[in-house]
């Protein structure tokens, strides 16, 4: 396993170093060329001059990349015009929101996608059945910022049930050893705090967590139809294993191998989303900030987000990638 | 935001490019047995009936619409306090600005159409690009376009589309370009998994044997075969298309002026008016999710029809 | 009060940080939250955006003044519901004859947060410090408003601000009064002093937490830690905590000279989106906010929330960029003016109660003209006048703002859409030209000169004609495109004319010239409305925000 890990990590470098060039290239791209693009069209000559000098924008291309490069490694991913603050702290500041929400999305999408999905094949054709089928479709094509904003108005403006936006009730006093809220409160005991950022969580990751929760649902059902059809279950069956046993260690475990492909590929469909759900919420993740640069153009922050987000993307894809080992042996000799 | 990661899965089967026993069999009459497949889906028949209203509007909008795209008739009707609603001149009352929300409604879905299609269209054609380049001369070749496909999906789809629309400004035209670009990737893979499929077949090595190059065989037996998963893909991808051109709307990359007459749009100044008028906001939110329910419901009876294996899903 | 076009430069710049490590911390003010939930003593009132900085000399932008209102006071505040000077820390002041010396009769038994004393010696210690910025000091950013009013400072490396000030020094007779000595006349000082930029701040206080010691760039200063976590006034609330992007705190200040009142606490959390600040009110997370929408002020009101006016200090424009040719024709120009039928934009698209516009300046500034020339509505005379120039096919290119609510003007979107169908009724084809408020709008419209006609505006800092036309017409510039030295010379002459009615008939000239001259056309001015729950009583809305919350009371 730690082998496979490192290859993997390995692997990770060329696309990295790939994704990297792109993104060189796509400032010197931009409307403007890259100093104005980077520093806005304020720019005070010598901002400009030593943005030079840091980048070198005079030398030759790849000399350039290679000094960007540079500057990369070292953290510095440039300043963001709008807030004037490095871009890697504006990320680090904002990241523990985006993932708590992304968590708490996941966790509703696959509490209840896996056992809808499993039932609703257990009940192949009957009207349940139907009804899933019918659900997960609608959730698959309602634009996540619609579905958010019917969220927000029925459950927090209509009926008050929920906060209407951010992570906190701004008359909150709270403490935050780590960033991310719910646990935080655990963390210092102080319970109403993490409370009232549950609450504050719930809409957001409901809109959020829906398209997860129908594709997962989709997979599992299809999945079990499946497996409960296959020769070996139906071999199983005649040999007399018991229904339950049957049901947890043949279906079930078969059926998760699709099921965990698809929750690995949410997690880019979740950063999507993240975007246009923090934004109707105002929940000030990575997701909302993005899309204020995208209304700014600040395009510092935009390609230093893009660029982590990709690193974080692809680790979690290795993460998931491994984790098929632990659920199914067979696909460890072959990877 | 329904991403194009979301139909990686259900496509997989296809990728293996397993055909249809029975239509193989069938020959010229597999696209036959196909249509008998959709006529008998009740998805399908909901899907087309969908996809035929909104093709419909969208061609003969001058028609429907009542009233221009972007024109005022009820301008001065309008306060700052009060839209006036449905009434016998203006069938869904008006817009903000004092437009007919019907008509702009009924525009908006020609816009739609055009993103959707000619995203679409660009998509496939780089896709095809690409793709064919890579299953059809494989090696280095291969590894190489591949190699820049994967790092294109290591981007999430909408960031990504938000990373070319910024470079190409805000107008229509860079929405286009942004979500064909975004469905390249997409299509490139699935052609050349399909490709790569095909080649293995019977009638590949057959072809080949009998001294046809490389080249031949690939442009008239294994493109033309691959084709049913990319058509079943294309549809699929369509209703991603009208769900990402709002979006992008949505955070304001469209261009164009508040009167512009395209759903996203509508949907994005409708949120100011949501106390006061909420069908501002309900109309285009509903007419973006029913065009790209009745897209993904023909896509996916589509693919069912054409790979019989899919059925059970 | 606020610089209008910076604004929401740090409003976006605000927009939803989150800060792990920057965490208040509750131990530190004991019971607070308890007092929150349990009393109604706390008001939360939310803001667009972070403040830009907690010192209010290096400040020109409308939250960070927002904050600084309650922490600082300055030597004249404003009468309630007015933009005219009264009293605040100075009880009276006398001015020469030749108006170059102002003597200040301070309050006595007043005390800085810090428990230091407030006296004459720290007026002239204030005074010396906004003279002596060097360097990145000096930039716009930071000391905007002492560069714009005094007009340079002790030295400078930039000639046009080298010793060019009016201010030329202060001395402390005693504890209880402070003399200022000028250079040359400046008529609007009294007027100025109103502004939370020139807050009287703790000597003491300034010094040990570095205050002067800003460092970066210009555009993106770093603040020292005075303006971080340290600010030291006299005013009824001290500073508690700041978390960026989140919320700023203020607690009662105990030994308060004057009426405490009823509030202890102030929470400015930070919402930037509108409709997210509307919703916070409507789900009872905030008592009270800014820039309600027009279309919002009816529902609101429906629901029982209060609505509160400010007496508008602004306006709302449509220039017209004469570096274009076309617009360069005084015809074009006047037919533009008739074409639009501005009671059916401010009807249509304003908050009610919002005047048409005739002059550059609101009617309660004293250069106001009644007499200006006016362009009603007439689409008939507006193509006459464009066959007139040879221009019926006319083509503009129409800037305006995207995704962006200021005071003077909450809906771009629908007054441009409004314009734009007045002018293409009378064959003009317009060309939308929208851009992102910031910084591209702001850019493209006062820093180069590629634009046609394009709306933007302006609130009053305080009561002061040159602080609108002169802003706008002191001088050439790109936003205007023209170079009329007469327009600029008389505006420049009447702002140093030392006589009051001389000073009002010499601007009252001025604004009518402009009218005459048309380099863009008055629309309105917007009445901005503020909402609150229906228990939040009293507060002092002010037309330059000169609100102060220890009048407010809370609850039944």
């Amino acid at each position: 396993m730690p082998r496979l890990i490192l290859r993997r990590l390995a692997l990770l470098v060329p696309t990295l170093l790939g994704l990297s060039v792109l993104l060189f290239l796509w400032v010197r791209a931009l409307p403007g060329g890259p100093a104005t693009a980077l520093l806005g069209e304020r720019a005070t000559p010598e901002a400009v001059a030593r943005l030079n000098e840091l980048y070198g924008f005079d030398k030759p291309l790849v000399q350039q990349y290679v000094t960007w490069l540079g500057q990369l490694l070292q953290g510095n991913f440039g300043v963001s015009t709008r807030t004037g603050r490095p871009v890697l702290e504006e990320f680090t500041n904002r990241f523990p929101a985006t993932i708590e929400l992304t968590v708490v999305a996941l966790i509703i999408a696959i509490g209840i996608a896996i056992p809808l999905g499993y039932v609703a094949a257990r009940r192949q054709g009957r009207p349940l059945d139907h009804l899933t089928v019918v659900a997960s479709l609608i959730g698959v094509t309602i634009p996540v910022f619609f579905l958010a904003f019917l969220l927000k108005w029925a459950f927090a403006v209509n009926l008050g049930w929920f906060p209407s936006t951010g992570r906190q009730d701004p008359t909150m006093v709270a403490t935050h050893p780590t960033g991310f809220y719910v646990l935080d409160g655990i963390l210092t005991r102080e319970f109403d705090a993490s409370w009232d950022a549950l609450m504050h969580l719930v809409l957001p990751a409901i809109a959020l967590g829906t398209i997860p929760l129908a594709i997962i649902a989709r997979i599992t059902r299809s999945s079990v139809i499946e497996v409960q059809d296959a020769d070996y279950v139906r071999t199983a069956r005649a040999k007399g294993l018991g229904a339950d046993r049957l049901r947890r260690r043949v279906i079930l475990r078969n059926a998760m191998l699709p099921v965990a492909t698809t929750i690995g590929l949410q997690v880019g469909l979740l950063l999507s989303g993240a975007v246009l759900t923090e934004t109707v919420f105002a929940f000030p993740g990575i997701g909302s900030f993005l899309a204020n640069a995208v209304f700014d153009l600040d395009y510092a922050v935009l390609q230093g987000f893009i660029l982590i987000i990709a690193v974080v993307y692809a680790l979690v894809n290795l993460f998931v990638d491994v984790s098929y080992g632990v659920i199914d042996p067979r696909t460890r000799a072959t990877r | 935001m329904s991403a194009p990661e979301v139909y990686e899965v259900p496509s997989a089967p296809l990728d293996l490019g397993r055909a249809d026993d029975e239509a193989r069999l069938a020959g010229a009459s597999h696209w036959r047995v196909a249509a008998r497949r959709l006529r008998r889906n009740p998805g399908a028949v909901v899907g087309a009936a969908i996809v035929a209203v909104f093709v419909l509007v969208a061609v003969f909008a001058p028609l429907i619409a009542p009233y221009d795209a972007g024109e005022l008739p009820g301008r001065a009707e309008i306060r700052p306090t009060y839209i006036p609603g449905p009434s016998d001149e203006y069938l869904l009352g008006l817009d903000r600005y004092g437009a007919d929300l019907f008509s702009q409604l009924v525009w908006g879905a020609r816009a739609s159409l055009l993103i959707g299609v000619l995203s679409t269209l660009l998509g496939l054609l780089g896709g095809i690009l690409l793709g064919g380049l890579a299953g059809g001369l494989g090696g280095w070749t291969d590894t190489g376009v591949m190699r820049f496909v994967d790092l294109l999906l290591a981007v999430p789809s909408l960031l990504l589309a938000v990373s070319i629309a910024a470079i190409a400004g805000p107008t229509p035209a860079a929405i286009v370009i942004a979500i064909g670009a975004v469905q390249v990737p997409i299509f490139a893979r699935l052609l050349r998994g399909s490709m790569f499929a095909q080649r293995g077949q019977d009638y590949v090595l057959a072809a080949r044997s009998l001294g046809l190059s490389r080249r031949t065989v690939t442009m008239s037996h294994v493109m033309p075969n691959s084709a049913s998963p990319v058509i079943v893909q294309a549809t699929l991808l369509l209703a991603t298309a009208v769900i990402e051109a709002a979006a992008l709307s949505f955070l304001g990359l469209g261009g164009g002026s508040p009167t512009t007459a395209e759903w996203g749009r509508m949907l994005t100044s409708a949120q100011s008016e949501l106390e006061i008028a909420p069908r501002l906001a309900l109309w285009p939110g509903a007419c973006i999710a029913v065009t790209a329910l009745g897209f993904t419901l023909f896509g996916e009876a589509l693919r069912e029809a054409l790979d019989p294996r899919s059925r059970k899903r | 009060m606020v610089k209008s076009w910076k604004l929401v430069a740090v409003s976006a710049a605000g927009a939803l940080a989150l800060t792990a490590c920057a965490a208040s911390d509750r131990d530190a003010d004991g019971g607070a939250s308890d007092a929150a939930s349990g009393g109604r003593d706390t008001f939360i009132f939310a803001a667009s955006s972070d403040p830009a900085g907690l010192d209010p000399a290096f400040a020109n932008d409308g939250e960070s003044f927002r904050v600084a209102r309650q922490i600082f006071e300055g030597l004249v505040g404003t009468e309630p519901g007015t933009a005219d000077p009264a009293p605040l820390l100075a009880e009276s002041w006398d001015v020469s004859d030749d108006g170059l010396e102002y003597t200040f009769h301070l309050k006595e038994d007043v005390k800085f947060h810090d428990g230091t004393d407030f006296d004459g010696e720290a007026v002239c210690f204030n005074f010396d410090r906004w003279n002596n910025f060097t360097g990145i000091l000096q930039s716009e950013s930071l000391s905007y408003y002492w560069q714009k009013v005094n007009g340079g400072f002790a030295t400078s490396d930039v000639e046009t601000l080298n010793g060019t000030g009016k201010y030329d020094s202060c001395e402390a007779p005693d504890a209880a009064t402070a003399v200022v000595h000028l250079k040359s006349p400046l008529p609007e000082l009294v007027s100025a002093l109103s502004l939370p930029s020139f807050s009287m701040q703790s000597p003491t206080a300034l010094e040990e937490y570095d205050a002067d010691n800003v460092t970066g760039e210009g555009d993106a200063p770093i603040l020292p830690e005075y303006a971080n976590a340290h600010p030291t006034g006299t005013g009824p609330y001290t500073f508690d905590s700041w978390s960026p992007g989140e919320e700023v705190v203020l607690v009662a200040n105990e030994d308060y000279w004057g009426d405490q009142g009823q509030i202890k606490r102030i929470v400015f959390p930070v919402i930037s989106d509108p409709t997210a600040r509307r919703q916070a009110l409507q789900a009872g997370d905030i008592d009270g906010y800014d820039l309600v929408g027009p279309a919002d002020v009816q529902a609101l009101a429906d629901e029982g929330f209060q609505i509160v006016n400010r007496e508008p200090f602004n306006i709302l424009y449509l220039a017209m960029n004469q570096a274009n040719p076309d617009l360069a024709d005084l015809k074009v120009r006047q037919a533009i003016a008739h074409a639009i039928n501005k009671e059916a934009l401010v009807a249509q698209t304003l908050p009610e109660g919002t005047e048409v516009a005739t002059n550059f300046v609101p009617p309660s500034v004293s250069g106001w003209n009644a007499d200006v020339t006016t362009y009603d509505y007439d689409p008939d005379l507006a193509k006459s006048l464009l066959a007139e120039a040879g221009k019926s096919n006319l083509t503009i290119d129409f800037n305006y703002p995207t995704n962006v609510s200021r005071p003077y003007m909450p809906t771009p979107e629908q007054v441009f859409t409004a314009i734009k169908a007045d002018l293409e009724a009378v064959g003009i084809t317009v060309n939308p030209v929208p851009d992102p408020w910031n910084p591209e709008y702001l850019d493209k419209m006062q820093g180069t000169s590629d634009h046609g006609i394009h709306l933007l505006g302006w609130t009053g800092d305080y009561n002061d004609t040159y602080n609108f036309i002169g802003v706008f017409f002191g001088g050439p510039s790109n936003e205007w495109g023209f170079d009329n030295p007469a327009i600029f010379q008389a505006i420049n002459d009447a702002r140093y004319v030392a006589d009051i009615d001389e000073q009002k008939a010499a601007y009252e000239a001025a604004n009518a010239e402009l009218l005459e001259f048309l380099p863009g056309i008055p629309l309105a001015h917007p009445v901005p409305s503020l909402a609150f729950k229906d228990d939040v009583k009293g507060y002092p809305a002010s037309p330059v925000q000169d609100e102060v919350y220890n009048v407010i009371t809370l609850g039944d």
